[in-house]
């Protein structure tokens, strides 16, 4: 994953905008702002790297000896999602068990400036829903019974593709009281609304947040094919098959060899 | 280079895809199936979501059979009557399948129903193509002269009222048969996302005599409409139709059923058989693999709906 060049200037101009006239987002005394709010999908998409800053306005709040703690939550846009799981009939290995989850992200990462079991306590965190865990229902939609095997097989899977994740190291505080994050997104990430949270703690309690967020979508030609196959899908499904038969009929004159 | 999907929304090595094109197209170029059975599970192997998997075959199995027909037509290789009656009877186990496909998903377990039939389908016909084969390159290997086709002898499907001739192909037979043949291969063709050829070929040569080389090109012509029919069905119903991965897809595809077709040509009728046969019977061990064994993952998360 790499950040594009544009996007690394939109970052140092957004940041030179908000340390010259804390602009952004206003939380009493936490002001924020993220370096886009607009992802575009081009073709050639892999992934984007925004960047987050944030400044603790000074005299706001008695600084804590230890430094302030941030945590950086971005959840994307929410969905239902049906975990299954294979179990053997006979000698078969079926899709036996499944079990329904509704309003789960489709993309979570969790950014800290060092661990969150250090920045706050197990009550603190669920209660605040700081991590991936709480973040994900434990309850199901369906009528059968809820088993923790299924959320963690959810979480696990999501894990590996890179979807969820947790990281104690993409906060950086620049000065006592300014700091930065960067959230990588991959190319798989979903389209659609993100919200970022950004939380300041102070001696493991939370002492302000602010909110913001971005879009992931498609862009130009990758939107408008998107559109006609939604709305003309007929005249879409023709012109695409017209194209086949152009392409295979192509593909014959170029390789006539009588 | 890695290019963005718009309807699969993610983005893939574009050199993947188009090798993969020229893989199946050369396969398909070869023995005059549509290759569907072996794309779509590489195209979800890949990451590809199954509906676009499925959708994307249409487009690029027509475009390889358009080119492989073109080749098959020059060599006047194509029996159009055949052809034409086989894809009426196509069309209407098409429409039959579909229909069934959406109450099978209605019921849940469609993934069952599908990898269950793949292995037996699968399975038996390559089984069956296989023994064949091997008995006939063993006879030919003991210096026997290869059977031909003894006047007279019928089956009593053959003898069915409208029959019919069919002069390229040389056979004079009733149409119900082949009719009801077209309509099970649509319907199976529709229910497991594939385009059918690969038991419409071993069909054609064990149960109506048709000589290879013929088959091919009337295989290829009739899978030709089916999925030009399936690509707009899939487009309209369930918008699944990526056109970008199509087109790669295509323009491997292509390229790749040009020199499956030249080496199917070369290749004698007993080989051909056995090379088809193996090769279907390997899809089925990958797909009985799949449901004999203990998964190291039991568990697979599918996202049902997404708010935007």
């Amino acid at each position: 994953m790499r950040a594009s060049p544009a996007g690394a200037t939109r970052a140092l101009t957004a940041a030179a905008v908000l340390l010259a006239c804390a602009a952004g987002t206003r939380a009493q005394s936490l002001v924020t702002t993220l370096s886009t709010d607009l992802v575009p999908i081009l073709s050639n998409f892999t992934g984007e790297r925004i960047a987050v800053f944030g400044v603790v306005e000074p005299g706001a709040a008695p600084r804590p000896k230890a430094g302030w703690d941030v945590v950086v939550t971005v959840r994307g846009p929410r969905g239902a999602v049906t975990v299954r799981r294979k179990e053997s009939w006979g000698p078969l290995w079926l899709n036996l068990d499944q079990r329904r989850y509704i309003a789960i992200p489709a993309f979570i990462s969790v950014l800290s400036n060092r661990p969150l079991d250090l920045i706050a306590q197990a009550e603190v965190r669920d209660d605040l829903r700081l991590g991936i865990e709480p973040l994900i229902p434990s309850q199901t939609a369906a009528r059968a019974a809820n088993d923790p095997r299924f959320r963690e097989a959810l979480q696990r899977l999501r894990e590996k593709q890179g979807l969820f994740s947790e990281s104690a190291e993409q906060v950086r505080f620049i000065s006592p009281n300014v700091f930065q994050a960067q959230i990588d997104l991959p190319g798989t990430a979903p389209l659609g609304n993100y919200d970022v949270e950004v939380a300041l703690f102070s001696d493991g309690a939370r002492v302000t947040k602010s909110n913001l967020g971005f879009r992931v979508t498609k862009t130009a030609a990758e939107q408008w094919v998107a559109d006609v196959a939604h709305q003309n899908s007929i005249l879409y499904g023709i012109a695409t098959a017209l194209i086949a038969v152009l392409v295979g009929w192509l593909a014959s004159l170029v390789f006539r060899r009588d | 280079m890695e290019i963005y999907l718009p309807i699969a929304e993610l983005p893939i090595d574009m050199f993947l895809i188009l090798g993969m094109g020229v893989a199946v197209g050369f396969i398909s170029g070869m023995f005059g199936i549509g290759g569907g059975f072996l794309l779509t599970p590489l195209l979800i192997f890949v990451g590809i979501p199954p509906a676009v998997a499925v959708a994307t075959q249409g487009p690029q199995i027509a475009a390889s059979s358009m080119t492989g027909s073109l080749a098959y037509w020059r060599r006047k290789s194509i029996d159009f009557k055949l052809g034409w009656t086989l894809l009426a009877g196509g069309l209407v186990g098409t429409l039959l399948g579909v229909m069934f496909f959406n109450q099978m998903r209605k019921l849940g377990q469609l993934e069952t129903v599908i990898t269950i039939s793949y292995v037996v389908l699968l399975g038996s016909v390559g089984l069956l193509v296989s023994i064949e084969s091997v008995k006939a390159v063993l006879a030919t290997r003991r210096g026997k002269v290869e059977r031909k086709r003894l006047g007279g002898r019928h089956h009593w499907y053959e003898g069915l009222p409208l029959k019919t001739r069919f002069h390229r192909s040389g056979i004079y037979v009733s149409v119900i048969p082949i009719v009801g043949l077209a309509v099970l291969v649509g319907f199976a063709g529709a229910v497991l996302g594939i385009g059918g050829g690969f038991i419409l070929v071993p069909a054609m040569i064990y149960i109506f005599r048709v000589p290879a080389h013929v088959v091919v090109g009337t295989s290829l012509f009739q899978i030709l409409f089916t999925m030009i029919a399936a690509t707009i069905i899939h487009a309209t119903t369930n918008q699944s139709v990526d056109a970008f991965l199509a087109l790669l897809l295509m323009v491997g595809g292509v390229f790749g059923a040009q020199f499956g077709a030249r080496a199917g040509a070369n290749l004698r009728g007993e080989y051909f058989r056995l090379l088809l046969g193996f090769l279907i019977l390997v899809v089925a061990a990958r797909f009985a693999a799949d449901v004999l064994t203990r998964p190291p993952e039991p568990f697979s998360v599918t996202p049902t709906e997404t708010v935007r």
